[in-house]
């Protein structure tokens, strides 16, 4: 599904992913950890195509296509999702407005008939009971007023009405409650099906007990320094990230 | 001060055309022409020397060389029958004046009694105590020579008079039509008396239906007696050839409250001067404007609210969004008399530049001289924000969209205060197309949603 080769970033002159080397398929679940500034949050914007990094080199490949290549809207539109880490609010804008126009460009852009005004309410209804946000939520501007654990269950709705192919949470965990948390955990898993992906970007190992991985990276540098099962994550829980820094040194 | 060229043949038009002038109106109307015209010839039109017109020098534009409206510019009474020019499913009375005259057979939900909705001309001279005692009172012919200037042109209009203790529970809505062959000068003047414990609801609907190029100065009157509500609303879709000074200066007694909207969607130049005082306990206003304009368009909003008693409160809101070259300029001018202990007043005017050409100067002016004041003002110009435009591409909306949908949020805090919800949702509509530029081409009535090309006379 997603082929990232020898990716380097840069922003403001400044290299923050340094070579980044990832092979997701569908159906898996992959985490991201690694300690802060180690360029997690920056793989999700370039992936995203926020226009604030410069790709310098290296290639992406997004079901076949030249992910890079594409605009963020047509990224979105090829089936990719990011959860953002702080959602952004837009006074003025409904949540279902914005919902219905991003499902209908969606729709537009795959060559499928856009849906009816009492469809896109019922398919609004079941996804809000899938992933058990608060009704209220989606009558009002988009993320204005909401608390931290609202905006993350946002995103995870959001996530639930456009069905992506891959998602990426970033940090999607962050100042959640446990029981925030096990609400955005639940969404994920039921959302889960053989034919998408996960990425999940976070500092701790917590989500991961409610979200089993397949795979952990270890991001540190702008690299992927090492990947392996799920037992990563507790060992990094336990022990931290310096015993990986100093295997890199040593 | 010295009166420039286009001064003097503005005086001289009045002088050669008076009797003509002054033949059906009221007197009361024609006596307020001696005053106005010697205050004329001490003011003038006001150049951008002069500190108010600072940015909007509308001297070059007045002058004799375009007609003064006596008449309908060869339009026909009788094409307005196919005319309906109602705002979709609002409910209302509607009026039509055509190049400043009223014309006869307005339509719609009859008015509750003694309520009367008409032509200026003729309600003046049935109702000399109302002219006596409003007529000029608020539109102070010495303290600017576009009232000086329509005050001593002016002949019709629309008077709208409710009495104590009435309520105009649909809309009053007044179409006001430019058309015709030949370039014009329109000199409109409206009357509105809302007595005691009254209300109504009043919607000026300013158009052009013809290519000619037109010079509008009007002046409205609105006197809000205690406990009374003006509701009111102007909405402007004229084309690019069109330059409109709206003086709109109100009153209000005790308790009284007025909420005076402004949506310019279309225009040459627009220069609005927005007065109102609060002149008895406990009145309120709402004061607010949405301008979106583009190419070489300007906007300019004058608001001066006078507090000149205790415990009243005031609130201005203006938005702007603007395109290309277009150019605007707010002032709000906020005035706290002495003894105007316990005022409220909040002032904000936000503006969002879509291009490094558009240009915008705000200004405030607060003069308080109580001491016991809440007073806050705030102006703001900026652009789209990036990390919204970016959130509303990654779910997969096209930069374009996007970017109507956030121009339109920006507009909606504007378009929320509006109170008769058909109305609302047709100016939403109509603000959309804006932002969309499907209201761009127009010339014609699309702010009724019916197309008006039937009432251009063949030039």
């Amino acid at each position: 599904m997603l082929k990232i080769r020898n990716l380097h970033a840069m922003i403001d002159g400044k290299e923050i992913l340094r070579g980044i080397n990832l092979d997701i398929k569908a159906g898996e679940i992959h985490a991201i950890m690694g300690p802060n500034g180690s360029g997690k949050s920056t793989l999700a914007s370039v992936l995203t195509g926020n226009e604030a990094f410069e790709v310098v080199e290296g290639t992406v490949e997004f079901n076949g296509k030249d992910l890079l290549d594409l605009s963020p809207e047509d990224r979105a539109r090829e089936g990719l999702f990011l959860s953002f880490q702080y959602p952004v609010e837009i006074p003025g804008v409904s949540m279902t407005n914005f919902m219905r126009t991003a499902l209908n460009e969606q729709k537009k852009y795959r060559g499928e008939d856009v849906l009816s005004a009492s469809d896109f309410l019922k398919l609004m209804r079941d996804r809000k009971n899938l992933v058990d946000i608060d009704s209220d939520l989606t009558n009002r501007s988009v993320n204005e007023g909401f608390s931290g654990g609202e905006k993350k269950k946002n995103e995870i709705f959001q996530m639930a009405m456009l069905d992506p192919k891959l998602a990426i949470l970033d940090e999607t965990d962050s100042g959640l409650d446990i029981d925030a948390l096990r609400i955005v955990a639940n969404g994920v898993n039921k959302l889960r099906r053989p034919d998408n992906a996960t990425i999940l970007i976070t500092h701790y190992q917590r989500l991961l007990d409610y979200i089993i991985p397949d795979h952990v990276h270890v991001l540190y540098n702008g690299r992927i320094v090492k990947s392996a099962g799920k037992e990563l994550a507790h060992k990094l829980e336990e022990n931290g990230y310096d015993w990986i820094k100093k295997e890199l040194v040593g | 001060m010295n009166l420039s060229e286009h001064d003097i043949s503005l005086q001289k038009l009045f002088d050669t055309n008076r009797a003509f002038i002054e033949k059906d109106a009221a007197a009361g109307v024609n006596l307020a022409r001696v005053k106005a015209a010697e205050a004329f010839a001490v003011q003038g039109i006001p150049s951008s020397k002069v500190e108010a017109y600072k940015y909007t020098n509308l001297q070059p534009w007045f002058k004799s060389g375009f007609e003064q409206a006596y008449g309908l510019n060869g339009y026909s009474a009788d094409d307005l029958k196919t005319f309906e020019c109602n705002v979709h499913e609002m409910e209302s009375h509607t009026i039509f004046t055509v190049n400043g005259k009223f014309v006869e057979g307005s339509s719609g939900h009859a008015l509750p009694e003694g309520v009367v909705a008409g032509s200026f001309l003729e309600l003046s001279q049935k109702y000399p105590e109302i002219i006596e005692k409003y007529y000029g009172r608020q539109a102070k012919v010495e303290t600017d020579g576009f009232i000086a200037l329509n005050t001593m042109f002016a002949m019709d209009g629309l008077f709208i008079y409710v009495p104590k203790n009435k309520v105009v529970e649909k809309p009053i809505q007044i179409v006001n039509v430019l058309t015709g062959p030949s370039d014009l000068m329109v000199n409109q003047r409206n009357l509105i008396v809302v007595e005691e414990n009254a209300q109504v609801r009043v919607l000026f609907c300013d158009h052009t239906l013809s290519m000619s190029r037109f010079l509008v100065n009007t002046v409205t009157e609105g006197f809000v007696a205690e406990s009374g509500m003006l509701d009111f609303y102007n909405l402007q879709n004229q084309h690019n050839g069109t330059v409109q000074v709206g003086g709109y200066y109100f009153d209000q007694e005790a308790k009284s409250q007025l909420n005076a909207n402004y949506f310019t969607l279309h225009t040459g130049i627009t220069r609005n001067n927005i007065f109102s005082r609060l002149g008895g306990e406990h009145a309120e206003n709402h004061i607010s404007g949405l301008y979106v304009i583009d190419k070489n368009q300007h906007v300019d909003n004058f608001s001066f609210i006078e507090h000149a008693v205790p415990d009243c409160e005031s609130n201005e809101l203006f938005k702007g969004v603007m395109d290309d070259a277009s150019t605007g300029a707010f002032t709000g001018r906020i005035l706290v008399a002495p003894d105007a202990q316990r005022t409220n007043a909040y002032q904000s005017n936000n503006n969002l530049l879509l291009t490094d050409s558009a240009k915008m100067n705000s200004r405030p002016q607060l003069e308080i001289y109580a001491d016991d004041v809440k007073c806050s003002h705030g102006a703001t110009v900026g652009q789209l924000d990036e990390n919204a435009m970016f959130y509303l591409r990654a779910r997969g909306i096209s930069k374009e969209e996007a970017n109507i949908l956030l121009m339109y949020a920006f507009a909606y805090e504007v378009i929320e205060k509006i109170k008769v919800p058909s109305l609302k949702e047709q100016i939403r509509q109509l603000v959309e197309k804006r932002f969309r530029g499907e209201l761009d081409k127009c010339d014609s009535c699309v702010v009724c949603g019916q197309l008006g090309t039937n009432l251009i006379k063949a030039n």
